[in-house]
């Protein structure tokens, strides 16, 4: 008997010893890129995010371009001011949404079928499946959000080549356009972590949906400049100011300032699902 | 070893598992009996951390669940509600279960190999019948070779041959000294399937005893006696002690309890009576465990009528389980 297993066996028995930190955490999140990876679901929502980003950024700078001698002055300035914004903005308006739903999915549905459980007695200690979660997806889709960002990006500075020529080189323009995959990521966190919190697909994503778009217009309703604050420090109109060149002349934010805005917004949000996961009876 | 401690839950007003103690044992079948309600798969949500007691405590070899590191290479559960993606495959679901706790994946195609879905392994999850969903979950349980199985109703759903496959399966994973700790509401499931039973009713516990020793307390031994002279017999036994039912009509059988077959014939034959017939038999055991935990039964009201068909009677069933009960069972 070598002095491995004779010492194997005198210690703790099975599944009882501690596991190195940088295993255990391998081991997880490992197991949740198997869980994300393995439902159709997925594939589904990310096939649906390329095709409606590209799509639409095609179509909306098309048609702009298409327009362009009958736009009037003053909205051509914001374009020409801009024209990294307008093109991922695009992009973003609809396949932003494809990642709520994700986001939400992820989590809620292993509360809607019964997972969770499986999860949880895999991980009894919980908060370290929430967290490998989140840095796995978070991770996916920061790599997806940056190479559709730039695949968004060459197809709109390609059409607007004519009229206002853009290029990665510009001042702001590089910052933007990995800006629009942070957006993505942090985006898929934030509706992780209501998902999370909610614990119903329907409910989530109506949860989701409510905070980015429905928010954002019913604040510019407010008057003054309290609808502009409160306008500006809501989470996706804060974040989405990363994927911009530089600050507008409206903007209440830089775009590091909003994209931390939205930070603190998700970091909130995970804190609160991380406690009601550990709280609350599964 | 598992331990409860003082366990209590309560869901609203409603005391689901009352200061509940118990310890099962490695080497055997531990039968966790009790009716619909009664508290079952709460308890075992809080042995495994699932729910939160509100009271008490549950160990497993000494720690809670939560602090054990590779959990599923010590505890292996069966839940009652399903714990499986609908849209992942079986073994997929297998496999990112496996991945948590470092088991490989040699094992993975053992365990999906011994409950016998090697065919529909790349299905998914979402399309099989409740009996393979059954054989998914023991599958998952069995995942981490653990010494340790909590399974909740493992025959629900599962066709005759199912079930003789998971009683032999629990049967010989406790003679490898592993701790089995099986619950049903079907008495006649655990008379043959667990060596030692827990009996609870509405989150208390009733009993804590040999599966053997259970049933020799609360089924009534009788004696089926058929003879011509249906009176002068009944007063022989009558006279010795023994409690005599007569038959429905003349002729039929008289139920003689409180005395041996033995007796009966040798006290019929000092007097030289003729019998047709002297049969020593069992209440039946379902009968007597639906009298048992009849006043704790949360839905209907359907056990004593039960009882009292299958020629039981009450007052008799049940020599008192656990001491605290007596009053309670009667």
């Amino acid at each position: 008997m070598t002095a491995a297993t004779s010492g194997h066996a005198a210690s703790a028995p099975p599944g009882t010893a501690p596991v190195p930190l940088g295993k255990r955490v391998g081991r997880l999140m490992i197991a949740e890129w198997t869980k994300i990876r393995t439902v159709r679901s997925t594939l589904w929502s990310l096939i649906l995010l390329v095709v409606l980003d590209l799509g639409f950024t095609a179509l909306f700078v098309g048609l702009t371009v298409g327009q362009w001698d009958k736009t009037d002055a003053g909205d051509r300035a914001t374009i020409a001011a801009d024209p990294t914004s307008m093109i991922l903005g695009s992009g973003f308006f609809l396949s932003q949404l494809t990642v709520c739903v994700l986001g939400v999915l992820v989590i809620a549905s292993e509360y809607s079928t019964g997972m969770i459980r499986a999860s949880l007695l895999a991980v009894p200690r919980r908060l370290p499946m929430l967290w490998a979660k989140a840095a796995v997806f978070g991770l996916l889709m920061l790599v997806l959000g940056v190479v559709v960002s730039f695949a968004s990006f060459f197809i709109g500075a390609a059409l607007m080549n004519d009229k206002v020529p853009v290029s990665l080189g510009d001042p702001g323009v590089l910052r933007a356009v990995v800006g629009g995959g942070l957006y993505l990521a942090m985006l898929g966190l934030f509706a992780m972590a209501i998902g999370a919190i909610v614990r119903h697909p329907a409910g989530g994503i109506t949860g989701v949906i409510g905070f980015v778009l429905v928010l954002s217009p019913l604040a510019a309703l407010l008057p003054g400049s309290l609808g502009d604050h409160v306008h500006a420090y809501l989470p996706s109109e804060a974040g989405h100011l990363i994927a911009q060149a530089h600050q507008g002349k409206d903007d209440l934010l830089t775009p590091w300032q909003g994209y931390g805005v939205f930070a603190v917004w998700t970091v909130l949000l995970l804190a609160l699902a991380a406690t009601l996961l550990k709280r609350r009876d599964a | 070893m598992i331990e409860a401690e003082n366990l209590t839950k309560r869901y609203g007003d409603r005391l689901a598992v009352d200061d509940l103690s118990f310890t099962v044992h490695p080497g055997r079948v531990t039968g966790f009996l009790g009716p619909n309600g009664a508290g079952k798969s709460t308890t075992m949500r809080l042995l495994l951390g699932l729910d939160r007691p509100h009271r008490g405590d549950a160990r497993i070899h000494g720690r809670h669940y939560r602090d054990l590191h590779e959990p599923l290479r010590v505890v292996g559960a069966l839940l009652e509600a399903r714990a499986v993606h609908t849209g992942r495959s079986a073994y997929n679901h297998l496999r990112c279960l496996a991945q948590t706790q470092g088991v490989g994946r040699k094992r993975l195609d053992e365990v999906i190999e011994l409950v016998g879905l090697t065919g529909v392994a790349r299905k998914r999850a979402g399309g099989f019948s409740l009996g393979m969903g059954q054989r998914l979950g023991i599958a998952a349980a069995l995942l981490g070779d653990p010494s340790i199985l909590i399974l909740d109703e493992p025959v629900n759903g599962l066709d005759p041959e199912g079930i003789v496959w998971i009683r032999t399966l629990m049967q010989r994973l406790a003679a490898e000294g592993r701790t089995v700790f099986v619950s049903s509401h079907l008495m006649n499931e655990m008379a043959v399937t667990a060596d030692h039973l827990i009996v609870i009713g509405r989150g208390k516990l009733i009993a804590d005893c040999s599966t053997e020793e259970f049933i020799e307390r609360s089924t009534e031994k009788m004696v089926v006696v058929r003879t011509p002279e249906a009176e002068r017999l009944t007063g022989l036994l009558t006279a010795e002690g023994a409690t005599v039912v007569p038959g429905a009509e003349p002729g039929a059988p008289l139920t003689v309890t409180h005395m041996e077959a033995p007796r009966v014939g040798e006290l019929a034959a000092a007097e030289g009576l003729v019998l047709h017939e002297l049969t020593p038999r069992r209440g039946s055991l379902e009968a007597a465990f639906m009298e048992l935990t009849r006043e704790s039964v949360e839905y209907g009201d359907t056990a004593g009528g039960a009882a009292a068909a299958a020629g039981l009677d009450g007052a008799a069933a049940i020599p008192g389980a656990v001491p605290a009960q007596e009053g309670k069972t009667r």
